[in-house]
């Protein structure tokens, strides 16, 4: 890693441009392991994939493979996926329920917050073993926390609370959970799992770029203008067409949106969408019966407050991107340089109608879809970034798009001086030079 | 997948015919003609590649694919377009279609099971995808067509490159 210096790295992130093996060198990918990926908060799940004690799910924080369970005592632990003996994971499966964790290899026994509990044959490790067996747990991840239902966890054992590494992101959880009647959002509906050849980072610029849809999204775009329009009464399709016409949504659009950003690389966008059918805060009489509802837990007034919210997605850097409008969750996994996989999540707002869930199905689909007309473009357009940002003519990427009309905003946040300005990625790479160059 | 419902054996004839629809179809899609291969399917078909194994139903779980016929002529549709990245080129498929046998029939429809093996290629890239399908044919005007087609993909849970062609 000799390579990389601090100073190196420094001369490589530059206020409106990046050099290219930020995206496609294996030496600064294995540092971003260590340096970001083992530092920065990450999003392990969510409570409602755990509810009971002895429930686990498995997941990765980078690289690492990890198992989040929800202990004997009701807290929730997140640990290294890896036998404290010859080094076998303990767990495979992706969601299950279980007293203790059995390793396959020797029979090594651990408690659901990693404590080893037995070792066969426990004579043969030697005579202190029973004394060691304390110090022979699963790894706990140091750092663990919840915000809202959403669980965190931190492989670094310092560092700023969650809350500090939130800041003003945490609205953007608010807005999800906060639409739900029974203020509560639970996982549900299954999760997609896609990947594709290019650096983690790609599909996190993507999600803040709304100068992309008109161009990568111009062939779906135009195949549901050309589709019947929705009518009455509502047909199944009809959410994925409009949701595909209104990424064609016209330039002034995207302009005129804002954008913002936080500390610690997060962002969000406001949203896009003029179609009243896909946005709840607008009048359209399909959502009646979840305003009610709404209003009747939170208040009218309140309600209105919530609804007023039109927020697309929000980024929170380095692993993961949400939205509350559809109630879509995506975890960001690297596995390589220019290897990443992304699951996504779909969310149900306890208390509200059925209809608001199958919106929610249905838009997993157009939009998220291993086989979607929307997300198969964009993952095409990742491979031959990737592709590009191998070659060894051109340093530089540019990312000048806005760059000088940045602006401090309320709330300790920026704005972007228009809503297609690339102030989310220069603040994604500003982040990483200094997760990248701290000691 | 329902188990085999019917006790009695069907008919030679009946067998023949769905496996020829079968066979067309899958011939279609390695051919590209999707405008014919979507000809096959009444108006009120259903075309679903379930997310999960033994999935109940497209609407509490999503879904690879779960398309109506209006999402189907989408799905065809997007291929004409000139800046279709991921399907620019088309990906080319080898769909081998067997194990074919008549589950049963509810009256106006036959309920038909078969195995597929789709080798997929495009850009350098090469895979395999194994499913087992069942489709729900009926006796039309125009000749017997597929109401309803359900792939259930071995790897459907699996963590998957972008899929941008049709089982
Ligand atoms: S590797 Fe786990 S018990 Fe030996
Ligand atoms: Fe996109």
């Amino acid at each position: 890693m000799g390579m990389f210096g601090r100073e190196q790295l420094a001369m490589m992130v530059r206020p409106d441009r990046v050099h290219r093996a930020l995206y496609s060198d294996p030496a600064i990918f294995e540092l971003e392991m260590q340096r970001l990926f083992g530092r920065a908060w990450l999003v392990v799940g969510h409570e409602s994939q755990i509810p009971a004690a002895g429930d686990f799910l498995t997941t990765r924080m980078g690289r690492d493979p990890v198992i989040v369970t929800r202990h004997a005592d009701g807290t929730v632990k997140v640990m290294i996926n890896r036998c404290s003996h010859r080094g076998s994971t303990v767990c495979e499966d992706a969601r299950g329920h279980c007293a203790e964790f059995v390793c396959p290899y020797h029979g090594w026994t651990y408690r659901t917050d990693g404590s080893l509990r037995f070792v066969p044959l426990a004579h043969g490790y030697g005579r202190d073993v029973e004394r060691k067996k304390s110090e022979l747990g699963l790894v706990n991840v140091p750092r663990v926390e919840s915000y809202r239902g959403f669980l965190f966890a931190s492989l670094a054992a310092d560092g700023p609370t969650l809350s500090d590494f939130l800041g003003p992101l945490s609205s953007s959880f608010d807005d999800m959970v906060d639409r739900a009647p029974d203020g509560e959002v639970e996982v549900a509906g299954g999760v997609f799992k896609h990947a594709y050849h290019g650096n983690w980072k790609l599909v996190l610029e993507n999600h803040l770029d709304g100068l992309h849809p008109n161009y990568v999204h111009a062939s779906s775009v135009q195949a549901a203008r050309d589709a019947p329009d929705p009518a009455q009464p509502e047909r199944y399709a009809d959410i994925a067409i409009r949701q595909m016409r209104q990424n064609g949504a016209p330039e002034a659009i995207w302009e005129s949106i804002g954008i913002w950003t936080t500390d610690f690389g997060h962002g969000y966008m406001a949203d896009y969408h003029s179609d009243s059918r896909l946005v709840v805060g607008m009048d359209n009489p399909v959502f009646a019966g979840y305003r009610e509802r709404l209003e009747h837990k939170i208040g009218k007034e309140r309600a209105a407050k919530v609804l007023s919210v039109t927020r697309w997605n929000s980024i929170v850097y380095p692993n993961c991107s949400f939205m509350g409008q559809f109630r879509q969750l995506r975890i960001v996994h690297p596995l390589a340089v220019d290897r990443t996989i992304v699951y996504t999540y779909s969310f149900r707002l306890k208390g509200a109608p059925e209809q608001m869930y199958r919106d929610t199905i249905a838009f997993a689909n157009v939009v998220n879809g291993t086989a979607s007309w929307v997300l198969t473009d964009d993952l095409e357009v990742y491979e031959r970034v990737q592709k590009g940002l191998t070659a060894q003519a051109g340093d530089w990427v540019y990312l000048a798009r806005g760059y000088g009309g940045d602006a401090d905003d309320a709330g300790r946040t920026r704005r972007g001086a228009t809503g297609t300005s690339e102030l989310p990625i220069r603040s994604q790479f500003a982040a990483w030079l200094r997760y990248m160059t701290a000691e | 997948m329902g188990a085999i419902e019917s006790t009695g054996v069907a008919s030679d004839a009946a067998l023949r015919e769905a496996e020829q629809l079968l066979f067309r179809e899958a011939w279609l899609l390695d051919q590209h003609r999707l405008d014919e291969w979507l000809d096959l399917f009444t108006e009120d078909a259903t075309y679903w590649v379930p997310l999960e194994r033994g999935q109940l139903d497209p609407w509490n779980t999503s879904s690879i694919i779960f398309d109506d016929r209006t999402l189907l002529q989408i799905r065809v549709r997007q291929y004409t377009h000139p800046r279709a990245h991921a399907r620019l080129p088309a990906a080319r498929t080898c769909h081998q279609v067997g194990n074919v046998m008549i589950l049963g029939s509810d009256g106006s429809e036959l309920r038909v099971g078969s195995s597929l093996v789709l080798v997929e290629y495009r850009k350098e890239r090469q895979r395999v995808f194994g499913a087992s399908v069942e489709h729900r044919l009926r006796r039309t005007p125009a000749g017997l067509r597929v109401a309803a087609k359900r792939v259930d993909l071995v790897n459907s849970e699996a963590e998957l490159d972008g899929i941008a062609f049709l089982f």
